[in-house]
């Protein structure tokens, strides 16, 4: 089947088969491997992109059912070379260790704070919870969102 | 001051802009035209006999391109430091991870309709899961050997004697479990056959000297025919040695046979059931103590799982011989540490490398010693601990800077531990719901590979023609920073700004073998290299400058990117760095050096386990507060301390890092993780299942850093990885009891430890029900 959408401002149409997962999709068919597979079963996050405004695990979306999304992924994040914040605030905290799972992170940051300019380090925590990193302790990753926060104000 | 430029400071790491940006490319990442996809056929008993596969109709499936069995292995299938790893099973299956066949076929659904369609014949044999029942005389066996792996001891002093001597007797039982290091990223590899009759393989090992040796051995080439490029990895934690390489010499046999690039990803599921994990441990502590609080006798027995296959336990049991009496006065001392077969996943290297375990053990019955003879945690680790020139159980003297009195002095002052302790311990428990309590606990541990074996990496430092620094090294970075730290080193050796130094990804043909990049040996041994590299280097440039200029007198000083002469304590500058490079090329120079690190000063006697174990030892203490909610037998974790004594930070912000996720990984240790096998069936298998900790379970943590510097370091540093790790479980322990009154004798101390001391038994499959309640 077709389906049409928007990853990070670009339109795309495409025919797929119905059982395609979106992050195989974002992965295998427009070659945005920044989206990682860390368990397919929507426990890690590393898979996290934002559509529609909010987070999604794409290992749990089909691809059909992102049928005129619009989806940003890390790749997106950026713009014309300058970093996001959020992206500076991780380099400028040691927040990137093995990096697996900074992508889906640094996704679950920036929508967080799209609709929480001021978060307590609670709702940060809360906000990142479904991303799970093994390297860092998630201290400085929580430093960096925080951080960004404070210099958007 | 800080007497350098760049060591010591808090850099940027030098490989996170492309993380940050998703540039960054993981093994499974790479793709390439035409190639095929791996999966493999699991064994389905754990222990059985191969009596036939058949692999007919699994052949026929249209866009299968091969099926491979044990027979199809052109050279060595067997590996390991005990060679007895099955890249595909041959006379037996041993444990359900076993692979029998593998498959490639055009895409990933056919390559997996492909396994289902493998019919294997199996005479079931018995299996064993306990290593002790394994290592009674009448227990089926794994190998014809014997299921005995190895049996470490340690022998000091008169054991009877020191019980004689003794007032009273501590004898306890301890138990961890088998845990998962869950790295984020699975195992992937991408092999290709190259054009001149070699192969090509991409992946994420964390032992690529090892991957190299055992891809070669089983394709029956010369190493110099394959080359291993290791791509960025997604953490490993001492896990992606034998089973990444699995992956990888699994996707290259398929590759030698199609003639095709193949490319294998291991889902989480097949990383939890083929994986090796942390050696679970029964331990055994007997300890002869005296009133005044000291320790006269300490006796050890100590059995460790270790799985299916050899692995590492040799080595990971040799560690926990070593230190099994922890950083503790003791002048009789009998340890015994064993490590048996079994029927379960095969046990490894995992951050720690068999001193969590022993620490558990050793820190519990510290904390119940200060208690029996009425002192405080505190004082009875500074009445017995370690001081300058201590001699170990193993006869080693402590000849460099001994600071674990001053860890654990700054760390109680910092937390006010002796306050918070006797407040927690005075404190009514009974009726109450939230019960909380503080803990602490201090280790010691032996720096890089010790007696162990041959420890001498490599570095390369290449000053191209314009002037930017290329640098490439035998240790890899594997998430904890190499790359940076590296980068560091050669730029503070060269006088220049980080932006200048490039570090090249490791490639098997560009620097020669270092062995893996285990044992917190990365920055002490591998940085020690690329700084010999970088002072090579510049020799060469400081040659050409005396010449070029004529400086006969005074030292030539590489500083912001100039160079300078010292006399009588005054610079002056001679020229800039870039014309140095281009005077060196132009006088047929080149800038380019190797440099090995190799500090040959350890020994050890297997008969008595006496020696110089390692040649420096590192420091530290953990203090833990916790809350436990004694309804529902809850440990929540609510401030952490971690104190370290790191010989110098290199990069304060990457040594806090370490730290931090440390703490993380010992917490999951202490209160959450169980890697649980039922039978041999493993029955948590993905992170719905396996808990690790969540921004949420972690408390915000704080770190001290405490810098004596060690002659063998380079700039004096030492290690951080392992330490971070090893000691959060023992002092959250301690803690839960000074919240409760209760011991923890088998960890995690997860919810039902808490409320009835003892493990509940799982009797369904993965999914849904959880336990049966046998209260």
């Amino acid at each position: 089947m077709k389906i049409n959408l928007t990853v990070n401002h670009k339109n795309y149409s495409l025919q797929i088969n119905s059982d395609l997962l979106l992050v195989d999709l974002l992965r295998d068919h427009i070659g945005l491997t920044g989206t990682k597979k860390g368990c397919e079963i929507g426990e890690c996050g590393a898979c996290t992109v934002i559509m529609n405004g909010k987070t999604v695990n794409s290992c749990l979306v089909l691809a059909v059912q992102a049928d005129g999304a619009e989806i940003t992924t890390i790749e997106g994040v950026a713009n014309n070379g300058d970093l996001h914040p959020v992206q500076q605030a991780f380099l400028e905290h040691d927040a990137v260790h093995c990096g697996f799972c900074t992508p889906g992170m640094v996704l679950s940051a920036i929508n967080l704070l799209n609709h929480n300019p001021n978060p307590t380090e609670f709702e940060i925590r809360e906000a990142i919870a479904g991303n799970l990193c093994r390297c860092t302790g998630y201290q400085q990753i929580v430093e960096a969102i925080q951080s960004a926060a404070d210099k958007s104000k | 001051m800080n007497k350098h430029q760049i060591i010591g400071s808090r850099q940027k790491r030098v490989d996170a802009l492309g993380k940050v940006t998703g540039a960054a490319k993981y093994a499974a990442d790479y793709n390439i035209p035409f190639q095929l996809y791996g999966a493999v056929k699991y064994a389905e008993y754990p222990h059985a006999i191969i009596k036939k596969i058949v692999t007919a109709e699994a052949e026929k499936l249209a866009g299968v391109t091969t099926v491979l069995t044990c027979k199809d292995v052109p050279g060595k299938n067997h590996f390991g430091l005990i060679p007895n790893i099955r890249i595909l099973a041959d006379d037996r299956t041993r444990y359900l991870g076993d692979v029998v066949a593998i498959v490639a076929a055009e895409n990933i659904k056919t390559a997996n309709q492909a396994v289902e369609m493998i019919q294997i014949e199996y005479e079931e044999l018995p299996a064993v899961f306990d290593p002790e029942e394994a290592l009674k005389p009448n227990a089926v066996k794994l190998y014809d050997e014997g299921n005995q792996i190895v049996h470490h001891k340690v022998r000091k002093g008169n054991i009877t004697e020191g019980f004689r001597q003794a007032d009273f007797i501590i004898e306890n039982k301890f138990t961890t479990q088998a845990i998962e290091h869950a790295y984020l990223e699975p195992e992937a590899a991408l092999a290709m056959p190259d054009e001149h009759d070699g192969f090509k393989i991409i992946g994420c090992m964390q032992n690529f000297y090892t991957s190299h040796k055992v891809i070669a051995g089983a394709l029956d080439k010369p190493l110099s025919k394959v080359q291993i490029i290791q791509s960025t990895m997604g953490g490993s934690f001492g896990g992606k040695d034998e089973s990444a390489t699995l992956v990888a010499v699994r996707a290259a046999l398929l590759a030698q046979k199609t003639g095709r690039p193949v490319k294998m990803v291991n889902s989480r599921e097949d990383s939890f059931i083929q994986s090796y994990k942390r050696h679970p441990y029964k331990m055994y502590y007997k300890w002869g103590c005296k009133k005044d609080g000291t320790i006269a006798a300490m006796e050890m027995k100590i059995i460790a799982d270790g799985g299916a296959y050899c692995s590492m336990s040799p080595f990971v049991t040799w560690r926990s011989v070593v230190q099994a009496t922890g950083p503790y006065y003791c002048a009789n001392v009998k340890t015994d540490v064993y490590a048996a077969y079994t029927n379960n996943n095969f046990t490894g290297a995992m951050r720690g490398f068999g001193s969590p375990q022993v620490n558990f053990a050793i820190e519990s019955m510290m904390d119940e010693l200060a208690e029996k003879v009425g002192k405080s945690p505190l004082e009875i680790r500074l009445q017995n601990g370690f001081e300058q020139n201590a001699v170990t159980a193993t006869g080693q003297k402590l000849d460099h800077y001994v600071s674990l009195k001053d860890v654990l002095q700054t760390s109680a002052n910092e937390s006010s531990f002796e306050t918070c302790w006797k407040e927690n311990k005075s404190k009514q428990k009974i009726g109450k719901k939230i019960v909380r309590g503080i803990g602490l606990a201090c280790a010691y541990r032996g720096v890089s590979l010790g007696a162990e074996g041959v420890d001498a990496p490599s570095s390369i430092v290449y000053v191209q023609p314009d002037g930017s620094v290329s640098l490439a090294s035998g240790i890899i970075d594997m998430g904890q920073g190499a790359r940076t730290a590296m980068a560091q080193i050669a730029a503070e050796v060269l006088g220049l700004p980080l932006t200048r130094v490039h570090f090249q990804e490791p490639d098997s043909g560009r620097v020669a073998d270092s062995g893996a990049t285990v044992a917190s040996r990365g920055t002490i041994m591998g940085g020690g290299a690329m700084k010999i590299a970088a002072e090579n280097v510049r020799k060469i440039m400081e040659n050409t400058a005396r010449e070029k200029f004529k400086l006969s007198k005074g030292d030539i000083v590489f500083k912001n990117e100039n160079i300078f002469i010292r006399k009588n304590k005054s610079e002056k500058k001679i020229c800039s760095f870039d014309t140095l490079v281009e005077a060196c090329y132009q006088a047929g120079r080149p800038l380019f050096a190797s440099g090995v690190r190799n500090i040959a000063v350890t020994s050890w006697d297997e008969e008595t386990g006496q020696g110089n174990a390692y040649f420096t030892f590192v420091y530290g203490t953990n203090i833990a507060e916790v809350e436990v909610d004694l309804a529902s037998g809850k440990v929540n974790v609510t401030r952490f301390l971690s104190t370290h004594d790191v010989g110098k930070a290199v990069n304060k912000s990457m040594v806090e890092g370490q730290i931090y996720g440390g703490v993380a990984m010992g917490m999951g240790y202490g209160v959450m993780e169980n890697f649980i096998q039922e039978s041999g069936k493993a029955k948590t298998i993905n992170f719905d299942e396996y808990y690790i900790p969540t921004a949420l379970d972690m408390p915000k943590m704080k770190s001290i850093i405490v810098e004596n510097e060690d002659k063998f370091g380079p700039f004096g540093a030492k290690s951080i990885g392992e330490p971070a790790l090893e000691i959060a479980a023992p002092a959250i322990a301690n803690a839960i009891y000074n919240a409760t009154g209760k011991r923890i004798y088998n960890l995690p101390a997860n919810l039902e430890e808490i409320l009835l001391g003892r493990k509940l038994r799982r009797d369904v499959e993965r999914g849904s029900v959880s336990c049966k309640i046998e209260v």
